[in-house]
């Protein structure tokens, strides 16, 4: 059996894994494959993250211990639907996405995932991203950057350390005054925000695209299901302008863009406050629609579901390379 | 028909969902249209119901609140639908939204004009824009759906709430 996350080029995340979790050796699972152990099959779900070359090649298999929640509404407090607010450092996107796809899927709870920063530089496409037309795909495939396909919608950008993401995963009925469909949503998330960045920076919410005066700072992007939506974002607190050249200025744009290319059309948030005055504004601002608690990520119980099978991947070279052969 | 595509437009570019009367009127459509003979979800899917085939889509009032659809992502022909689960999703305006079916049985066909044009979705969503073709595993499902009259109140309600 194969080994799940078997791209040879997932990046190690040691150095992130071992602050935060409490890893323990499950010694039956030593070549535990990603049907096995990953997301259902057994009551419990282990998350599984491979260890870099140099080290042993050991999986570890991080026991995540919780109770599994009854699925009824969750209140806190002023009778506010619960939110749970899961904190994470360098975890890399693509777990993230993971992560975030099978709460969205199999979970009947709130959920704030933050995660301050990718491990390494990543393009992300969304759902229907056709890689020709999106990314310089010689370069990709010469600097090995690895190219996701998310299970949302939207654009393609390109994430590293200095993004800062932000994913609310919501039962419909817990935010009833904004209809399950892609614009209200996004006015929702705009909002939001608006309280984040009050007094600080000309924010809005412009054509999709949350902006800073005319320049984009965060991409976002929504999936929903019957009862339950995910609207996520990837904030440019900081960002590499050599990492933009990866990009193609794409086909469908925004009329604001007016033809400008990547570095015209961006702004790095950083100008305008700290990543943590940022997420712990926004933990506040969420605090106007939910009643928010913090869960350390290592008592998050994913829901076992041998259904569920996560969608965002890793395109192979062999996927990158025709695109790569007709765009000459 | 095209007066019904025109009007659909039109509503669509207007951004108007309140739904609406059950046979259509041109001169006085300005709202989503609900068409006798089909039965609906409360999840906005449509079936047509013709002998032993069922045809699903997505009714107007569902692609009029999801926006221009770009992609649609479908099932393979020969796999099954199983009523109130998704069989595949749309994206409009940055998302994926899925879409479930109405009914269980098998899928004998597939509409593979929405890979190259997923605006039909928008254009057509009773006609040109539909979905898959079903062979009903359990026909007395389409009793427990709603008739026009009923979805027609269900979308009103649904939009007076928000």
């Amino acid at each position: 059996m194969s080994p799940p996350f078997t791209s040879s080029s997932e990046p190690p995340c040691r150095s992130s894994i071992t602050s935060i979790f409490k890893p323990s050796w499950h010694s039956s699972t030593t070549h535990a494959s990603k049907d096995e152990v990953g997301w259902g099959g057994f009551n419990q779900i282990y998350l599984v993250f491979r260890y870099p070359p140099r080290s042993v090649k050991l999986h570890t298999l991080l026991h995540i211990k919780k109770p599994l929640k009854m699925a009824r509404r969750q209140v806190g407090h002023a009778g506010l639907p619960l939110m749970n607010i899961v904190r994470m450092k360098g975890v890399p996107i693509l777990q993230q996405l993971e992560i975030e796809e099978c709460l969205l899927r199999t979970s009947s709870d709130n959920w704030c995932i933050i995660n301050d920063g990718a491990d390494k530089p990543s393009i992300v496409m969304g759902v229907s991203g056709k890689p020709a037309g999106l990314v310089e795909i010689r370069p990709v495939l010469e600097d090995k950057i690895p190219v996701i396909r998310r299970f949302t919608g939207g654009g393609t950008v390109i994430v590293d350390h200095g993004t800062i993401f932000v994913s609310f995963i919501c039962n419909k009925n817990d935010v009833a005054d904004v209809q399950p469909y892609p614009r209200p949503i996004m006015s929702w998330s705009g909002l939001l925000y608006s309280q984040v960045f009050q007094g600080i920076a000309d924010f809005r919410l412009r054509e999709n695209d949350y902006v800073i005066g005319l320049r984009k700072f965060g991409g976002n992007a929504q999936s929903i299901t019957k009862n339950r939506w995910i609207h996520h974002t990837s904030f440019l607190w900081d960002y590499e302008t050599r990492n933009m050249s990866y990009l193609k200025i794409p086909e469908r744009a925004p009329d604001y863009r007016l033809g400008r290319d990547h570095l015209d059309f961006i702004c790095p948030m950083k100008d305008y406050l700290s990543r943590s005055d940022f997420i712990s504004k926004t933990i506040d601002a969420t605090r106007s629609h939910f009643s928010v608690k913090s869960t350390e990520f290592e008592t998050v119980r994913l829901p076992s579901n041998p259904k569920f099978t996560p969608t965002s991947r890793l395109l192979t070279n062999q996927e990158l390379e025709p695109a790569g052969k007709t765009s000459i | 028909m095209a007066l019904r595509i025109w009007a659909s437009s039109t509503a669509n570019a207007l951004k108007l969902s309140t739904a609406t009367r059950p046979h259509f009127s041109p001169l006085s459509r300005c709202f989503s249209s609900v068409l006798d003979g089909f039965k609906y979800a409360n999840s906005h899917e449509w079936v047509k119901h013709e002998r032993s085939l069922a045809t699903i889509g997505i009714t107007d009032h569902a692609q009029d609140h999801l926006g221009e659809v770009v992609f649609v992502d479908l099932p393979e022909t020969g796999g099954s639908v199983t009523k109130a689960t998704g069989f595949g999703a749309v994206e409009s305006v940055k998302a994926t939204s899925d879409i479930n079916s109405p009914i269980s049985g098998e899928i004998v066909e597939v509409n593979s004009k929405l890979s190259e044009t997923p605006g039909l979705i928008n254009s057509s969503p009773y006609e040109d824009g539909w979905m898959i073709k079903v062979k009903p595993s359990n026909p007395s499902e389409l009793e427990s759906l709603m008739g026009a009259k009923e979805y027609t109140k269900f979308c009103e309600e649904e939009d007076a709430a928000h």
